[in-house]
């Protein structure tokens, strides 16, 4: 390779590693919560962490905190349908297959969260 | 952080005659014990306490009612651990008032967690009131795991759909409405097109001198789309509604009274018989407003809804639970 074009290249990797740097900075990955990290806070009608990451085949479980019951239905309805949690209750659900899970609390329908399966 | 918000009192501007001073101060009286009589377009109000002063005959209605809500039986956190105590006493004040109700109007969240033990429950104590028939309409705490099942078994035998009816009483007309089914993620109340289509139906035939009073559970106007306290598709349920003289909309669902005139139609909103929710924007969320014992009563309570044919409007008085309140100012709350 001719020396410019090396130099093109590599000033190309950099920007691009930079950039790359700066979006993540700017759109961080979304949190995983402190402690267990497969585990979702309900609280005050707020689904914490509001989005989580998971690896394929991990099982979440949603607690409840709140002085109120929630549930937890995947937006489709049919994919998980928690009953209803009084507080201190939880459901769990197992992720097998990679996606993204967007949910909703049917009580509250403006709660919601996702969990993301990677 | 959520915007703080003025009271929700939208004012119509149309020169209907409403007076508006008078309005905005019976207003401000509304929940602590106020009788609020609609009088040739003209709202005249009277504090409960000076009732006694008034011809009778001004307050002799043809068409008597209360209505009660949100009595979430099952919940026993604070504010309030114990109900049952407070529907009985929201059954008292019912039977205490001056001009027994012919009916009881219950508009949702009968039970906390939809369990048959709470809804036996509160059957039971409705059964000390002296108003025998109870009409229902569901909350969202009634229907859950079942999209409904259990309720329309028990409350819904003559309804249609997922628990919509009418019936006429006096003259009037009664629709209750259900609009806590199919809720979708991040939505609000929502009535559907089966519904809305019966609703269209079930009017045609009336005149629009019919007085006529819509019950449901979830607020029909946006009283605070950001906790879920609005309907989605109200609007069109309202159209059909807007070529009468007189419309009444009681709604359940937000744990406080809250008033609005729009037109012909006054939407209304009652306290819960269970705990207070804090007002729209004024908490990080609707949850369950925790208030020290004493003042809990003053917080909860029943409306009492009175016709009077010849008149334009229904006389909506809602009164606190607080002991004595039945016929004295209520020191309760003042948005």
């Amino acid at each position: 390779m001719k020396p410019a074009t090396k130099m093109a290249v590599v000033v190309c990797a950099v920007a691009m590693m930079l950039a790359i740097a700066l979006l993540s900075f700017a759109n961080p990955a979304p949190q995983k919560t402190m402690g267990n990290p497969s585990q979702v806070k309900i609280d005050n009608f707020t689904f914490t962490p509001n989005a989580l990451t998971v690896p394929v085949g991990t099982t979440v479980q949603w607690v409840n905190r709140d002085d109120i019951p929630h549930t937890v239905v995947s937006d489709d309805k049919t994919t998980f349908k928690s009953k209803a949690m009084d507080t201190d209750e939880n459901f769990s659900y197992t992720f097998s297959k990679p996606g993204t899970y967007s949910y909703f609390c049917s009580i509250h329908p403006k709660m919601t969260g996702k969990v993301v399966v990677e | 952080m959520p915007e703080q918000k003025k009271d929700e009192i939208l004012y119509d501007h149309n020169h209907d005659g409403i007076d508006r001073r008078g309005f905005l101060k019976c207003m401000a009286w509304a929940g602590t014990g106020t009788l609020c009589v609609m009088k040739g377009g003209i709202l005249n109000s009277y504090s409960l306490s000076h009732l006694d002063e008034l011809d009778a005959a001004e307050l002799k209605g043809e068409l008597s009612f209360a209505q009660i809500s949100d009595s979430h039986m099952g919940f026993n956190k604070p504010a309030n651990t114990d109900v049952a105590r407070t529907l009985k006493a929201a059954v008292d004040k019912i039977n205490a008032l001056k001009k027994h109700p012919e009916f009881l109007l219950h508009t949702g969240d009968i039970s906390h967690l939809s369990k048959p033990e709470e809804f036996d429950t509160v059957d039971q104590i409705l059964k000390g009131a002296v108003a025998k028939q109870v009409f229902f309409v569901p909350g969202e705490h009634d229907t859950i795991g079942d999209d409904g099942k259990q309720y329309l078994e028990r409350y819904g035998k003559s309804a249609q759909g997922d628990g919509w009816h009418s019936f006429d009483a006096k003259g009037v007309h009664f629709v209750g409405l259900v609009n806590v089914l199919n809720l979708k993620a991040g939505g609000l109340g929502t009535l559907g097109p089966a519904q809305l289509a019966w609703l269209e139906n079930d009017l045609k035939g009336l005149t629009t001198s019919t007085p006529v009073v819509v019950f449901a559970h979830i607020p029909l106007w946006s009283v605070y789309p950001e906790w879920g306290w609005g309907t989605e598709d109200s609007a069109q349920a309202l159209g059909y509604l807007k070529r009468f003289g007189s419309v009444t909309v009681l709604n359940g669902h937000i744990h406080q009274t809250m008033q609005k005139v729009e037109g012909n139609i006054t939407f209304h909103t009652a306290s819960s018989t269970a705990f207070p929710q804090p007002q729209p924007g004024k908490a990080d969320s609707p949850g369950p407003m925790k208030v020290p014992a004493e003042q809990l009563r003053s917080l909860l309570g029943i409306t009492d809804v009175n016709f009077k044919r010849g008149k334009h409007a229904l006389a909506i008085v809602d009164s606190s639970l607080q002991e004595g309140t039945s016929s004295a100012e209520s020191s309760g709350q003042n948005y």
